[in-house]
């Protein structure tokens, strides 16, 4: 199995400052770590790789010169080989632009290597733009099958079995390979790197892709690329919906719940 | 941690811990310190990750560290837990006696127990031998192919725990220092261990009797010659003054960190206690302390990587870990005091490290005893 997770280098906080000005980031003196969820999309694809014999995981990164830091991270658990994709061309990228990237950066790895991917991983958002648009965009411009929001991925009988949580339980879905699959939460922990694999990491080089090795149409990336201007940035408010009563015995679950129905003039 | 001049590997290498001891250990620091246990699950992770190579040579399967990299791995486990990183490193280091002074086999043989988990531990004090070395009871008597060991060890780091145990023992008494010599003792040999001592701090380390009821050890683990045991473990104590010591300087920066945060959140008369200036020179008197003894252990462990002469290395060995564990003591001790009555309680992570560090200027060589060795040292012409 041929596989790729797409990574993104984002800034270490949950409470990013807004520019009021121009409604985007300040990441000044914030530091940088790899968006946590394509540590679980790269913990997926290892276990993939772990499970099937002559498999190989590549990460790919598009941002400047100083996401090459998460790449080697990416490499320190579980990935076996990294592209950057980098050049002012992409700058102020916005998801539309950035996904066009990724898929010319898709091609042209395939093409080096003569092998294409089988499965295409993305984190199901960045914590920095949440937006999680640019998986589906990119299975879009590759023109694959996409799976979003998927907790787990096993290859079972020659076929790849996604898993999906949802409010009532999970669903089980497969599709024809290649595809584009995006990963939430995973019920299991990113592994941790040992010395060995971190020095190895450190010491790894890493191509970088420019437009110029992409031969990209110029005029779709970066600002010029990119329709989306941000009006206006907030937090939904969540609206809380029901009451969970966990931790009892069934029977006394149960006898709460009357009381509480009734106390409510439902019954 | 503090010290800006770490190579981007060291860094690397110190990330990887940090990030591993929040997961795995700082939510079981209060745990341990309740019980008394050493977490042996986070042992055996820090195997997976390849710690347990960190003092065995590259040629024999292990990381091949560089004796400053061995301080700073050291430092940032002191950061969460002083016990844990102590008792760790020591099941680790403790092999290092036989890499310096033992046969290719006893080498082999050390190495791959403890890359494969086991738990080294050091048998030197007894009841009445403590900082008199020489009053030890404990002796190796030859019969055969084997030596037979008895007498009993006490405060043993890891001895309730451990699969392999360095002995020293009288071969021959009556030449004093002379007459000890240094034993392999792997625990299959029948040793025993008895009290566990319920300790002031340093509480997941455990720490208790070892036993030896006529045990059996075979000729071929004798470590060095007959007579040496004194000298080699005098070496190896030099390496672990160095090295241990770096542990509790984790601990003053952990609980300066600890003061700092909480001088910017707390407020009296208006403004928080940082800016008032008998908080902000205590907090700057701590940092020139942590920064001071960094510096001078690490000006140690350079020595070490460069074979610098004896005389040289357990002068300054000696009088790093007098500094480094006194300093640790005050910085701890003034901790408690910018956290004010919050800092006395055990809701507070401070007094814990107050309590962990006090014993750092006692085993290694009480501090009046690496007094002695640096005074004698430096008053030579
Ligand atoms: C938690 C813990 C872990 C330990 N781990 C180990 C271990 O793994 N292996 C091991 O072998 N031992 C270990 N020890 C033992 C430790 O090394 C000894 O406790 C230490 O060497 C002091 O010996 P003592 O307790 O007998 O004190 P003593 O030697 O009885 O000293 C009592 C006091 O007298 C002072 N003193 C003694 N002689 C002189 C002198 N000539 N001049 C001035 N002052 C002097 C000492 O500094 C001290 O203040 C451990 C101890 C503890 C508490």
């Amino acid at each position: 199995m041929n596989i790729l997770v797409c990574v993104k280098q984002v800034p270490d906080t949950t409470e990013i400052k807004i520019d009021p000005e121009t409604n985007t980031l300040i990441r000044a003196g914030v530091p940088s770590i790899v968006n946590p969820f394509d540590t679980y999309a790269l913990e997926v694809a290892a276990r993939l790789k772990d499970s099937i014999g002559g498999s190989k995981v590549t990460v790919m990164a598009m941002g400047p010169e100083q996401a090459k830091a998460a790449l080697k991270e990416c490499l320190s658990v579980g990935a076996d080989q990294a592209y950057l994709v980098s050049g002012r061309e992409f700058g102020g990228s916005d998801t539309l632009a950035t996904s066009y990237v990724l898929s010319c950066a898709v091609k042209a790895v395939e093409e080096k290597s003569g092998e294409n991917f089988d499965i295409i991983f993305c984190g199901k958002q960045a914590i920095d733009g949440d937006t999680g648009q640019v998986g589906p965009e990119l299975a879009e411009h590759l023109g694959y099958p996409q799976i979003t929001y998927a907790s787990d991925v096993t290859f079972e009988n020659d076929t790849i079995k996604v898993k999906r949580e949802n409010d009532e339980g999970y669903d089980y879905l497969t599709c024809p390979l290649p595809c584009v699959i995006t990963i939430v939460k995973t019920p299991y922990e990113p592994r941790y790197a040992t010395i060995k694999s971190k020095m190895a990491a450190n010491r790894a080089v890493i191509p970088t892709l420019s437009a110029e090795d992409l031969k990209i149409d110029t005029t779709m990336c970066g600002l010029k690329g990119s329709p989306t201007k941000v009006k206006k940035t907030f937090t939904p408010v969540r609206e809380k919906h029901g009451i969970k009563i966990e931790d009892k015995e069934a029977a006394d679950a149960a006898k709460e719940l009357v009381d509480m129905l009734s106390d409510a003039k439902i019954l | 941690m503090g010290y800006a001049l770490m190579t981007d590997e060291q860094r690397e290498l110190v990330n990887l811990l940090h990030d591993f001891q929040m997961k795995e250990l700082a939510p079981r620091v209060e745990e341990c310190d309740l019980t008394g246990e050493f977490p042996m699950d986070v042992h055996d992770k820090l195997g997976e990750l390849g710690f347990h190579g960190m003092d065995i040579p590259a040629e024999y399967g292990g990381c091949g560290f560089d004796e400053v990299t061995n301080y700073l791995i050291r430092e940032e486990f002191g950061m969460v837990d002083a016990g844990f990183g102590f008792s760790y490193t020591l099941s680790k280091s403790g092999s290092s006696t036989v890499i310096r002074y033992g046969t290719e086999e006893q080498k082999k043989y050390i190495c791959d127990r403890v890359l494969n988990g086991a738990i080294v531990c050091n048998c030197i004090t007894e009841a009445n031998a403590g900082s008199e070395v020489t009053a030890m009871r404990t002796t190796a008597k030859k019969v055969g192919d084997e030596y037979i060991l008895n007498g009993t060890k006490c405060f043993i780091s890891n001895g309730p725990i451990a699969d392999v145990y360095m002995v020293i023992a009288y071969t021959d008494k009556s030449k004093g220092s002379h007459g000890l010599s240094l034993f392999m003792v792997p625990k299959e040999l029948g040793v025993e261990t008895g009290k566990h001592e319920n300790k002031m701090g340093l509480r997941a380390s455990v720490t208790g009797e070892v036993i030896f009821n006529d045990v059996k050890v075979p000729a071929k683990n004798l470590v060095g010659k007959e007579g040496e045991g004194y000298r080699n473990i005098l070496a190896n104590l030099t390496r672990n003054r160095i090295l241990n010591t770096s542990i509790v300087v984790g601990t003053a920066q952990h609980a300066l960190n600890e003061a700092i945060k909480y001088a910017n959140e707390r407020e009296t008369f208006g403004t928080p206690i940082k800016n008032h200036q008998g908080i902000q020179f205590m907090l700057a008197d701590m940092e020139q302390l942590v920064q001071a003894s960094r510096n001078y252990l690490i000006y140690g462990a350079n020595l070490l990587q460069r074979n610098a002469p004896k005389d040289v290395i357990s002068q300054v060995a000696a009088g790093a870990k007098v500094f480094a564990s006194e300093a640790a003591m005050k910085v701890t001790t003034d901790a408690v005091q910018v956290l004010g009555g919050y800092g006395y309680m055990r809701e507070y992570p401070v007094e814990k490290l107050m309590r962990d560090t006090k014993i750092f200027s006692i085993f290694e060589g009480t501090n009046q005893i690496n007094r002695m060795v640096q005074g004698r040292a430096i008053t030579k012409i």
